[in-house]
C-alpha cells in the first residue's frame, strides 16, 4: 500500500511542504497575532524576555496574568466604529464590480480567441500576457498619467462632455480610476481561464442545438454559457480575491474616496504599527471572502439542480 | 409529389468537388440510405438538407418549397449526428426534452412526451442520468430519441451505428427499423458499411466521388450493381474482365482473357469487340472436385485451390484459374463439424449459370 503510493508521496511532499511552511504557519502565526497586544514600539508585545545572567529565555506568561497578553479587545474594535464596515463593504463593491467588468469584456475576447485558427489564437493569447512583461507599478503609474488632468484622454473628454453641457471632470484619485486600473490590471486573470475553457467547447453541440431549434441567442445560454461556468468560476476567482485585497492601486490612484480594506491592513502594518488589529482585518476579509466563495458554491450547485 | 427533391445540388469547397449535380427525390416515410466510401460527400450533402452548408448550385425542395433561405433551426429537418453531440450538462431528460422546449411547447405536455419517447427507446429508468453515465448504444437511443422528439419530417442520420461493436450494431439496426415504421418520419440514413445498408434500406444510393452511381431498391443493387464501382464496394464480387466476341437474343458470349469463352445475359447495348467486366457474386459459383461439363446453361473452368478462408457459417475459396487468374467462390459449411471441402492447391473444376453473372460494359 505504502510502496504503491511512493512515488505520489516522493512528488507531492516538496510542494506540500512548501505551503505548510509559507502558508500554514504564517497563517497561524497570524490568528495567534490577533489576540495580542501591540509592543511598545511596534511589533507584538513579548510573550518572554531573556534573562542576561543566563541566557535563557523566561516566559512571562502565566495561569494568574495571561489576560494581560491575550485579549479579544481587537476584534471588539471591528464593531466600534462603522467605517470598518462600510470599508470592507466598498471593498466587496469595488472587486465585485471588477469582476464583473473584466468578466463583460473578457467573454467576447476569449470566445474569439477560442474560435480563431492556431497561428492567430497564438499570437492573440501573446498579447494578452504581453503586459505582464512590463513591471505592475509602471503600469499603474502610467494610469495615473493617462487619467492626470493633463493627459489627452482626460482633455478628448472632457471636451466631449463640454460638447454635451456636461462640467469637466477629474478622473484621477477617485474610485473610478480605481476600477478602471483594477479591471486593466486583472484582465488577463479573466482571458486567460475562459479562453482555456471555450476552446474546448465540442463545436458540434453548437450544431445540435441549432438542429434542434435554438437560435443564436439560445444557444449561447442554454450551451455555451453553461459549458463554460467553470472557466467563469476560475476567472472570477482569480480576479475577485486579488482585487479585494489590493493596496497599491487605491494607494496610488484612490484618492481619500478610493481607499480599500488593503489600504487600512497595510497603514495597520506600517504606519500604526498595530499588529494585532492589521492581523484581526486580515482574518475578517479571508473569512468574508471564504463565505462568499461557498455561498456562490451553494447557490451555483442549487441552480444546477 | 415527393416529400425532399434535390435538384442538381453542387457543392464545391474551394478547388475541390464534394457533391457532384446530385438528385434525388425522396418519398414520405420512406427509409433511404446514402452509401460510399468514406470521403465521398455523404457528410457534405446531409449537412445541406440540415442546412448548415449552402449548395453552389442547384435547389432543395422540401413539400415542394425551396429552403435555401431557411436556416437550419427553422427546418423541420432534425439530425442525429455521426459523434450524438449530447449535451453533456443536461440529463438524458433534458435532452430530449430540448427541441420541445425551443419550440415553446406546454411543459406539461414536454414532460408526458419525454416519458413516452423513453419508453420508446427502452431508457425510461434513465432519465435522470447525464450523457456520460451511459453506455455508447444508450447515448445512441437519448440521440435518436432527441431527434424524434420535435416529430421532424425527415430526420438524418450520420453514421448513426459506426462507433458501436458488432453486436449491439445489429440490435440497434433492429430497433431502428421498428423504430422508423413506428414513428413513419422519413430517414435519410448515412453509411459506408454496406450490409448496414442492404439490411435496413428501402432505397439505396451509392455515392462515390460525389455522384450518385447507382440508386435502386437493395436487391437490385446488390444483384445487379451498374458499374464496376458499385459491384465492388457492395459485398464480395468476382471481376473478370473481358471482351464480348457475339451477342445473341437472349444471351452472349465473352471471353474472358486467357481462360475461355463464357456465357453471359446481354449487357444493354452490347457490341461485338466491346470490352468490360463480368461480375460474378462467390455464393454463385459453384465448386466440386468435378463436375460435369458441356451442362446446358453452365460455364464451366478448371482451377486449383489457392488459398481458403473459413469464416465460420461459409468458407471463401480462392481459385486459381490455369491463366493465374484468381476467382472467389463460397461454400455453407452445412456439414457441421466440417469446415473444409478443399485444401490448398486441391485441383478443382468450378461452374457458374449463364445468367448468375453480370457484365458491366465500360
Ligand atoms: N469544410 C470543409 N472544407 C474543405 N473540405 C471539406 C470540408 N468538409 C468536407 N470536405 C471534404 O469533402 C469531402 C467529403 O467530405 P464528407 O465529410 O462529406 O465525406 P463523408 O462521405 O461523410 O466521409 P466519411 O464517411 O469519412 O464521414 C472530403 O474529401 C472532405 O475532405
Ligand atoms: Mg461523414
Amino acid at each position: 500500500m505504502f510502496k504503491r503510493n511512493l512515488g505520489k508521496w516522493l512528488i507531492t511532499w516538496p510542494p506540500t511542504l512548501y505551503l505548510l511552511i509559507f502558508f500554514a504557519i504564517p497563517a497561524l502565526i497570524m490568528v495567534v497575532a490577533s489576540f495580542r497586544f501591540p509592543g511598545d514600539y511596534g511589533g507584538l508585545l513579548p510573550l518572554y524576555h531573556i534573562d542576561e545572567a543566563t541566557g535563557r529565555a523566561v516566559i512571562e506568561v502565566t495561569r494568574e496574568n495571561w489576560r494581560d497578553y491575550f485579549t479579544l479587545e481587537n476584534y471588539a474594535r471591528l464593531t466600534e466604529d462603522s467605517v470598518y464596515l462600510q470599508l470592507f463593504i466598498k471593498s466587496f463593491y469595488y472587486a465585485g464590480l471588477t469582476t464583473l467588468i473584466c468578466l463583460i469584456m473578457a467573454y467576447p475576447l476569449a470566445w474569439l480567441i477560442a474560435r480563431s485558427n492556431q497561428k492567430v489564437r497564438d499570437l492573440l493569447v501573446l498579447l494578452v500576457i504581453l503586459p505582464f512583461w512590463s513591471n505592475f507599478l509602471v503600469r499603474v503609474y502610467a494610469w495615473m498619467i493617462i487619467l492626470g488632468p493633463n493627459s489627452a484622454f482626460t482633455k478628448i473628454t472632457n471636451m466631449l462632455l463640454g460638447l454635451l453641457g456636461i462640467a469637466p471632470q477629474s478622473f484621477m484619485f477617485s474610485p473610478f480610476a480605481v476600477v478602471v486600473c483594477l479591471v486593466y490590471v486583472h484582465l488577463p486573470f479573466m482571458v486567460l481561464p475562459l479562453y482555456a475553457n471555450l476552446e474546448k467547447h465540442d463545436m458540434s453541440l453548437l450544431d445540435a442545438a441549432q438542429d434542434l431549434g435554438a437560435n443564436a441567442w439560445q444557444r449561447f445560454w442554454k450551451v455555451t454559457w453553461p459549458l463554460s461556468l467553470p472557466g467563469v468560476y476560475a476567472g472570477a476567482a482569480l480576479v475577485f480575491i486579488p482585487a479585494l485585497g489590493i493596496f497599491a492601486v487605491p494607494d496610488l490612484l484612490g484618492g481619500t474616496d478610493g481607499i480599500m480594506i488593503g489600504n487600512l491592513i497595510k497603514q495597520q502594518f506600517l504606519e500604526s504599527r498595530d499588529w494585532p488589529f492589521g492581523s484581526v482585518l486580515s482574518i475578517v476579509l479571508t473569512l468574508f471572502a471564504l463565505g462568499l466563495a461557498g455561498l456562490a458554491a451553494l447557490i451555483g450547485r442549487a441552480s444546477s439542480r | 409529389m415527393a416529400l425532399l427533391e434535390i435538384k442538381n445540388i453542387v457543392k464545391q469547397f474551394g478547388d475541390f468537388t464534394a457533391v457532384d449535380n446530385v438528385s434525388l427525390s425522396i418519398e414520405t416515410g420512406e427509409f433511404f440510405t446514402l452509401l460510399g466510401p468514406s470521403g465521398c460527400g455523404k457528410t457534405t450533402l446531409l449537412r445541406m438538407l440540415a442546412g448548415f452548408e449552402q449548395p453552389d448550385s442547384g435547389e432543395i425542395l422540401l413539400d415542394g418549397k425551396n429552403v435555401a433561405n431557411v436556416p437550419p433551426e427553422k427546418r423541420p429537418v432534425h439530425t442525429v449526428f455521426q459523434s450524438y453531440a449530447l449535451f453533456p450538462h443536461m440529463t438524458v431528460a433534458d435532452n430530449i426534452a430540448f427541441p420541445l422546449k425551443m419550440a415553446k411547447k406546454d411543459p406539461a405536455d414536454i414532460q408526458k412526451q419525454v416519458s413516452k419517447l423513453l419508453e420508446d427507446v427502452r431508457l425510461a429508468q434513465f432519465g435522470n442520468r447525464f450523457p456520460h453515465e451511459l453506455s455508447g448504444g444508450q447515448r445512441q437511443r437519448v440521440a435518436i430519441a432527441r431527434a424524434l422528439a420535435n416529430r421532424p419530417r425527415l430526420l438524418l442520420l450520420d453514421e448513426p451505428l459506426s462507433a458501436l461493436d458488432a453486436k449491439l450494431r445489429e440490435q440497434m439496426q433492429i430497433e431502428l427499423i421498428n423504430l422508423q415504421k413506428e414513428v413513419g418520419i422519413t430517414f435519410i440514413y448515412v453509411t459506408h458499411d454496406q450490409g448496414e445498408a442492404l439490411a435496413l434500406s428501402h432505397r439505396i444510393a451509392v455515392m462515390n466521388k460525389g455522384t450518385v452511381e447507382q440508386l435502386d431498391i437493395p436487391e437490385k443493387i446488390y444483384g445487379f450493381p451498374k458499374n464496376r464501382f458499385v459491384a465492388d464496394f457492395i459485398g464480395q464480387c468476382n471481376l473478370l474482365d473481358g471482351t464480348i466476341v457475339e451477342v445473341g437474343s437472349d444471351r452472349m458470349k465473352v471471353e474472358i482473357a486467357g481462360v475461355g469463352i463464357a456465357e453471359t445475359l446481354p449487357a444493354e447495348g452490347a457490341k461485338v469487340g466491346a470490352k468490360g467486366t463480368l461480375a460474378l457474386r462467390p455464393e454463385k459459383i459453384k465448386i466440386s472436385s468435378s463436375l460435369p461439363a458441356d451442362v446446358a446453361d453452365e460455364v464451366h473452368f478448371r482451377g486449383t485451390v489457392h488459398d481458403c478462408l473459413y469464416l465460420g457459417d461459409v468458407t471463401i475459396y480462392i481459385v486459381e484459374l490455369e491463366n493465374g487468374l484468381l476467382l472467389e467462390a463460397m461454400l455453407p459449411n452445412s456439414a457441421s463439424g466440417q469446415a473444409k471441402f478443399f485444401n490448398d492447391n486441391d485441383a478443382v473444376e468450378i461452374a457458374w449459370r449463364f445468367d448468375a453473372g453480370h457484365f458491366l460494359t465500360e
